[in-house]
């Protein structure tokens, strides 16, 4: 599991080097993408996946609360999933309907991931194209602070983090958001530096515009396709942190639930027959895992075509 | 090469001070002591015990004296929790558990990952590289956490091969389940990093200039492209290690082997955050000196790097 | 008979894009110590042409046609005959000489190589040998530089490593794509000189690919013009430039700069090259060309042979060619640029360089 940078550095080049051409990258690349079979089975599957969060409540026979008392204690047996009583992905060991449970979960673990990844994608972007940007020794010294936050052991200062000052949605948002940013800031920086000179911002350097105002009107823009790819990529990423750390259980907190969480329950129980409450988080998890690296990767093809 | 040894080590000596310092600080930010518990303790006692850790000192002090015991005597302190017993001998207990799965993973992880990478990339487009990339793509969606539960479910619930937890140093069943939960996806990345550098690689110009020398296509490989081709996968070792050494926490509380990560987890639940900050120190510098170790590697490769 | 004889030689490439036409139906010979100059603009398909020969096409690129190496088949031959002759007999130099040797290798390393693989020699005799080699090519300090790494030579230097290595095994033909383009122009001239004289000593025939007239003019006997994959022209040097039949390579030859020229403006050919993925029902060149007459977009030209030694591919007859007697006068239409919409999109890979240019930017709008 894995961005992998020397794509992203190809890409990066691939669109500045459009820049010059004066092409735009993305007229070409949507016939790419519109073409690209994985992609479009993975927009597909997300948008299958979103509709299963955003709907899903609205099919559901119980709430993700509610414990159905027929079931409880013999859930191996009476809990497997049925239509008759409204269980469509059967209950957990406490009788709670699992398809409204996995519904709240794919709501939580997308909102984490895309969230995360949003905010990975912002302070990176700003701080790379900043660095970028003004470059000598400013630059200089935030890219070494880069360099030093990548070598703390993230995972373990972020659970520092949630057992120090409790667990809460927001403090996973944040915590996993923020560790997320360092490599996209370098490429950011990389691609602004490249873009620095270009007689399109030395006008607008001319002419007086502001520094903070050429960075978010001309700069950033131009990033829009790493960007975008970038981001694409990161939201499983995000996904796996917040899976990661809810299986462990320091993430998100009853009644609330993610697929970490529910796999981790789903692990947990498996053997006392018990399997579909492993299979069915465990199926949302996957497919929406391989969505997000479909389309980044068909994202990725599209704008910078080559042959791999 | 000593020299630039030397002024990597200069980097990395303050970035370790500066991830102990950050820990120390974070963690007298925390609300409450290390010693708020559920039950309350009687003022007198708590005095006694911050006094006794050294908590009623100013930070600074704190700060210095911690950093002391770790540079001059490798001493993390004792356990919040377990007053009998210093962090040290908590985390030596789990470490020897997690460098054997550990390394067997890695090693396992890097050896079938660039092998199956260079494999899907010479027989490019053929059954193989379309099994390769099936494969690689499948793993990536399978973290240790997921792996985990599958394995044990196969494993052991339906065929009782191995044993779905525990460890024990001298019988080797124990330590498959582990290896291949912790090095299943990053055997994948590795092996997507290699294919595709693999083949960038040898589409590139100086191998179209090894093969007009009229050398046998192994040879131009071997001799040519190999090089070449890891050096995106070594760069990318320092992560996977990284990760590695987090994904052992879910190997340590899943199978019950009881590496460093369930000290981790377990003063991570309990508040004890002396254990904590000492895990966190001890892996930041095993991280250090990993990318270390990886950065003189890849500058030992490739000669355009100046050292 | 010919050293090299290359018959009905086509190249293909299978792109995500569609199929591109990259070399198209050529024929051409190449004399014992011969030279022959291949010129065209880039993406005329001469580089191909030359990787076809030597096996050395990318993976998604398929040669047909028949290629014969002193009576011997070469094209598409086994790996075992191919990598008896590559090196050994026929050499190559690349465009590109900072990317074309190993950046991971000492120079000596990579050049012993070439020696211990086709004449059995000891890893040192092998070194002693490749520094004479660099001695030959006048690399200053050859001994103490065969040990450096390619990043620590400079352009010129670097390709008369390219040079120096391409020649150890003494072939019997050298095929130098573009061997200049890279570099500066007071190297360019002093690379020139060195392929002549080393050809003269070694006795070896050599094809020159270029799109520089003025190296033709310089270096080669036998001067083919290729455009869009085919060749125009072929003819000995002197009549070729002096009196061009084609009216390709009359704009060619217009296009170079002169010093004593009127006007402010350079000459060049207006319009850009053709899409090879969809090469056109006629002449490829009839877009852009002043003498195009009824039904040169409908059918192709073949090459025939007007004069002793020279053969030209055109519809236009020959006299008005030569007396400039032009049917369009292009400056005053668009070209190009206003093709109609193309409903695929742009092949990336189809098309090196200048044929990016034409392309509508805006496809969907």
């Amino acid at each position: 599991m894995v961005i992998q940078q020397d794509k992203m550095q190809s890409l990066a080049t691939r669109m500045s080097q459009d820049e010059v051409k004066g092409r735009s990258p993305w007229a070409d690349a949507r016939k790419r993408f519109l073409r690209n079979k994985a992609a479009m089975t993975g927009l597909i599957i997300l948008i299958g996946v979103a509709l299963f969060a955003l709907l899903g409540n609205q099919f559901a026979q119980w709430s993700n609360e509610d414990l159905d008392f027929t079931v409880m204690g013999q859930v191996a047996t009476m809990g497997m999933p049925s239509f008759e009583n409204g269980h469509y992905f059967g209950t957990d060991d406490l009788g709670r309907d699992l398809f409204a449970r996995t519904v709240q979960g794919t709501q939580i673990s997308l909102m984490v991931g895309i969230v995360g990844a949003a905010i990975a994608v912002i302070v990176g972007t700003l701080y790379g194209a900043t660095a970028g940007y003004v470059g000598g020794r400013t630059d200089q010294i935030m890219m070494r602070a880069v360099d030093i936050l990548m070598s703390i052991p993230y995972m373990f200062v972020l659970i520092l983090l949630l057992v120090m000052f409790g667990r809460s949605i927001a403090m996973l948002f944040l915590g996993i958001g923020l560790i997320s940013w360092l490599d996209m800031s370098r490429i950011v920086r990389g691609q602004t530096l490249s873009l620095k000179n270009r007689e399109f911002i030395e006008a607008a350097r001319a002419t007086g515009v502001p520094s903070w105002k050429i960075i978010i009107r001309h700069i950033v823009p131009n990033l829009l396709g790493l960007v975008a790819v970038y981001a694409t990529l990161l939201v499983p990423l995000m996904i796996l942190t917040e899976s990661f750390i809810s299986f462990l259980g320091l993430g998100v907190q009853e009644p609330l639930t993610s697929w970490g969480a529910l796999i981790s329950e789903g692990a947990g129980t498996m053997n006392y027959g018990t399997l579909w409450q492993l299979a069915f988080p465990l199926f949302f998890f996957v497919i929406t895992l391989f969505g997000f690296f479909f389309v980044g990767d068909g994202l990725r093809d599209a704008l910078d075509p080559k042959d791999r | 090469m000593f020299a630039y040894i030397m002024r990597r080590l200069a980097v990395a000596v303050p970035t370790l001070l500066l991830l102990i310092v950050f820990s120390f600080i974070l963690m007298h930010l925390a609300p409450g002591g290390p010693f708020t518990q559920e039950r309350e303790l009687p003022p007198q006692v708590l005095a006694n015990l911050n006094a006794k850790y050294g908590l009623d000192d100013p930070l600074w002090k704190q700060i210095i004296n911690y950093i002391w015991g770790i540079v001059a005597h490798f001493d993390f302190g004792p356990s919040f929790v377990y007053p009998d017993r210093s962090v040290n001998e908590l985390v030596a207990a789990g470490f020897p558990v997690t460098l054997t799965y550990g390394s067997l993973a890695f090693i396992a992880a890097v050896v079938m990952g660039v092998g199956l990478g260079v494999v899907a990339a010479i027989w490019h487009n053929s059954f193989l590289d379309y099994l390769a990339v099936g494969i690689s793509i499948g793993a990536q969606v399978l973290p240790n956490f997921v792996m985990a539960p599958i394995l044990v479910l196969i494993f052991t619930l339906w065929y009782g091969l191995l044993p779905g937890g525990g460890w024990s140093f001298s019988d080797p069943s124990f330590w498959i389940m582990p290896v291949i939960a912790l090095g299943t996806s990053y055997m994948a990345s590795i092996a997507r990093i290699t294919r595709s550098s693999m083949l960038e690689v040898l589409g590139s110009n100086h191998i179209r200039t090894a093969r007009a020398k009229g050398m046998p296509e192994h040879r131009v490989i071997i001799r040519h492209a190999l090089k070449p081709a890891m050096l995106p996968v070594i760069s990318y070792l320092g992560p996977v290690f990284v990760s590695m050494i987090t994904g052992s926490v879910v190997i340590d509380i899943y199978f019950s082997t009881g590496g460093i990560g369930k000290a981790f987890v377990d003063s991570a639940l309990n508040r004890d955050y002396a254990v904590m900050m000492g895990v966190t120190i001890l892996v930041g510098a095993l991280t250090i000196v990993f990318n270390l170790v990886v950065d003189v590697l890849y500058a030992w490769i490739d000669p355009k790097i100046r050292y | 008979m010919a050293l090299l004889e290359i018959d009905d030689l086509s190249v293909r490439f299978a792109t995500n894009d569609g199929e591109v036409q990259a070399v198209n139906h050529v024929n051409l010979s190449v004399e014992a110590g011969e030279t022959l100059g291949i010129v065209g603009e880039s993406g005329s398909g001469k580089s191909q042409l030359s990787f076809a020969l030597m096996g050395l096409l990318a993976r998604n690129g398929r040669a047909s046609g028949n290629v014969r190496f002193d009576g011997q088949q070469i094209l598409n031959a086994p790996p075992k005959v191919l990598n008896r002759i590559r090196a050994e007999k026929i050499a190559m130099i690349f465009q590109d000489p900072m990317t074309s040797l190993n950046p991971y290798m000492r120079v000596s390393d990579q050049m012993a190589e070439v020696l211990t693989l086709h004449k059995g020699m000891s890893k040192k005799q092998a070194v002693t040998e490749a520094v004479r080699m660099l001695d030959a090519v006048k690399i200053p300090d050859a001994k103490g530089r065969v040990r450096l790494y390619p990043h620590e030579f400079s352009g010129g230097m670097r390709q008369r490593v390219m040079i120096a290595m391409a020649l150890l095994c003494r072939p019997q033909l050298l095929i130098a794509d573009e061997p200049t383009t890279a570099l500066d122009v007071t190297v360019q001239a002093q690379i020139m000189t060195l392929l002549a004289d080393l050809q003269r000593e070694f006795g070896m025939a050599m094809i020159l690919i270029t799109h520089d007239l003025g190296v033709v003019a310089g270096s080669c006997e036998r001067v083919a013009v290729m455009y869009g994959g085919r060749i125009r022209e072929t003819g000995p040097v002197g009549p070729l430039f002096a009196e061009p039949a084609h009216p390709y390579t009359q704009g060619l030859l217009h296009a170079i700069p002169r010093i004593n020229q009127g006007g402010d403006e350079l000459a060049a050919i207006p319009g850009s090259p053709p899409n090879m993925t969809q090469p056109p029902a006629g002449c490829a060149f009839e877009p852009r060309c002043p003498y195009r007459r009824e039904g040169c977009d409908s059918q192709r030209p073949p090459l025939e042979v007007f004069a002793p030694d020279r053969a030209r591919a055109c519809f236009a007859p020959l006299p008005d060619v030569l007396a400039r007697r032009q049917t369009v006068h292009l400056r005053d239409i668009e070209i190009g640029a206003e093709d109609p919409v193309e409903e695929e999109a742009t092949p990336m890979a189809a098309i090196a360089g200048a044929g990016m240019a034409g392309t509508p930017s805006k496809v969907d709008e």
